[in-house]
């Protein structure tokens, strides 16, 4: 048996262990079977789908366009779903979208500029998901810790406006808090990689039998690209939302704290 | 300290000046003129003390109406400048983080000697500067937001509640070198609603009411209605 083709029965087997964490939950009185089943139908349903669309997109004979409007579908769904996480943040949906565009325009200009992987739909689509994924993280988490934090330093804020400083140096400590706090776990990630579990593409290229050497060559690659996309996004989010919370005559914007998701 | 502008006229000046937030509104149809001296906003809690207080420096906008600073129209100077030139102490000391020094280096100073006069106007002594801002009472911190306030050099010093969460002797202090400011020729806008406090420090009161003027005078010509209005909440 090939370690790629696990077929319907190597699925379904997979499906044991859910059952023991319905039964758990039956048992303790958990509460989550529904949840549970919930969670496990639609990822069936959205992976079948995404596979039915990847097999289209992914013929040879397809126009690399509709890979490009795929690129489209995923940077529009994630700018939504910053604004969905984030949404005490006036304007995140569109510093999202123009994050997530300046993210992967540096690194698809990296990757396929610079000849790391070919241009063709088996790289950028993929490689466009991991990069603006992991960005989406980045900003969602960013964006709430910089409204969390704009509500709780206010008063810090507004002294430092008194004292003559321009909106930018008044929020600079709030800024680049929130920043750094976006980018650490992407900065952890990229350090323990390995350490603890074996990240995704590795794991899939080896599954499917490439050689782990150059498995490990494509997810280092990969990780890099994320972090640096990462960062780009986690400014441009930071920097747009800073620039909201001021007034042209540099009159603080009160900034409700974040609700719980 | 630099030596206080001499202009005669009013210092700060409302025409029609209307603030509403969240729909309510806080202040209504204002005309208003704050002088030299010590003049105290009182009123009870929600008068519209404090955002009248925040309009001088420009921290908060009238929706409609005119503030002047020294006659000239506050939607004509550059808000940085006019910081600099109406100080403000808040209701809590807001510290930030570092020492001392760090803390008045942030008002950017024009000269390095600032540090120390505004130190030693603040009534605190240079053994302060590299202590931990942090970890000085609430009095001393107090201070230390007055001092980093003078180190801009200001014309004018707004305060808002700047001892309502300080002990009685921390009190004193701040209110001791409030009238120092008053004498050296620098105006104070302060709010209080502590009848005590307006009797011991005010040259002038201006008594605040659910957004109107009740009046407007030498705080000894008020006493009964600033009683009346105060002791009422």
């Amino acid at each position: 048996m090939s370690t790629t083709d696990i077929g319907y029965a190597g699925l379904a087997a997979s499906l044991l262990l859910i059952a023991v964490v319905v039964g758990l939950s039956l048992w303790q009185r958990l509460r989550l079977e529904r949840s549970v089943a919930d969670a496990v139908a639609r990822a069936l349903v959205q992976l079948l789908i995404v596979g039915l669309a990847l097999d289209l997109v992914l013929d040879e004979d397809r126009s690399l366009a509709w890979s490009w409007l795929w690129v489209l579908v995923i940077v529009v769904t994630a700018a939504m779903t910053v604004r969905h996480r984030a949404r005490e943040v006036p304007g995140i949906a569109w510093s999202a979208l123009v994050a997530y565009l300046l993210a992967l325009g540096a690194c698809l200009a990296v990757v396929f500029g610079l000849d790391v992987f070919p241009l063709e739909a088996r790289t950028l689509v993929p490689v466009s998901g991991m990069i603006v994924g992991n960005s989406m993280r980045s900003a969602v988490v960013t964006a709430r810790n910089l409204a969390d934090l704009l509500s709780e330093r206010r008063a810090d804020i507004e002294a430092r406006l008194a004292l003559g400083m321009s909106g930018s140096d008044a929020l600079r400590p709030s800024l680049r808090s929130a920043i750094r706090l976006g980018l650490l776990p992407q900065v952890d990630a990229t350090r323990t990689v390995g350490l603890v579990a074996l990240p995704g593409t590795m794991t899939g290229l080896i599954l499917a039998g490439v050689d782990p050497e150059d498995a490990v060559l494509v997810q280092a690659a990969l990780l890099f690209l994320i972090l640096g996309s990462a960062a780009i996004a986690v400014t441009v989010v930071g920097l747009w939302t800073a620039r909201w919370a001021v007034t042209s005559d540099q009159r603080f914007v009160h900034v409700d704290r974040p609700a719980d998701v | 300290m630099t030596e206080p502008p001499t202009a005669s006229g009013p210092v700060f000046g409302f025409v029609g000046v209307e603030v509403v937030r969240g729909g309510r509104r806080v202040l209504h149809s204002l005309d208003l003129e704050l002088g030299p001296g010590l003049t105290v906003l009182a009123g009870p809690s929600g008068a519209g003390k404090s955002t009248l207080l925040r309009l001088c420096n420009r921290l908060d906008a009238p929706d409609s109406g005119t503030v002047r600073y020294r006659g000239r129209d506050l939607t004509t100077i550059d808000p940085l400048e006019l910081r600099r030139m109406v100080a403000m102490v808040f209701q809590n000391p807001v510290i930030f983080p570092g020492t001392v020094r760090d803390n008045l280096a942030a008002a950017r100073p024009a000269r390095p000697s600032l540090i120390a006069e505004s130190l030693d106007a603040a009534d605190l002594d240079g053994s302060y500067l590299d202590r931990t801002a942090d970890d000085l009472s609430g009095g001393e911190q107090q201070r230390v937001c007055l001092a980093r306030a003078l180190c801009t050099e200001p014309d004018v010093v707004l305060m808002d509640e700047p001892t309502s969460s300080l002990d009685p002797r921390a009190t004193k202090a701040i209110e001791h070198e409030a009238r120092m400011l008053v004498d050296a020729g620098h105006p104070i806008v302060w709010v209080s609603h502590q009848l005590d406090q307006l009797r011991r420090i005010a040259d002038e009161v201006v008594l605040l009411d659910d957004g109107h003027i009740v009046a407007q005078g030498p705080p000894h010509e008020l006493d009964d209605t600033i009683t009346a209005t105060l002791e009422e909440t």
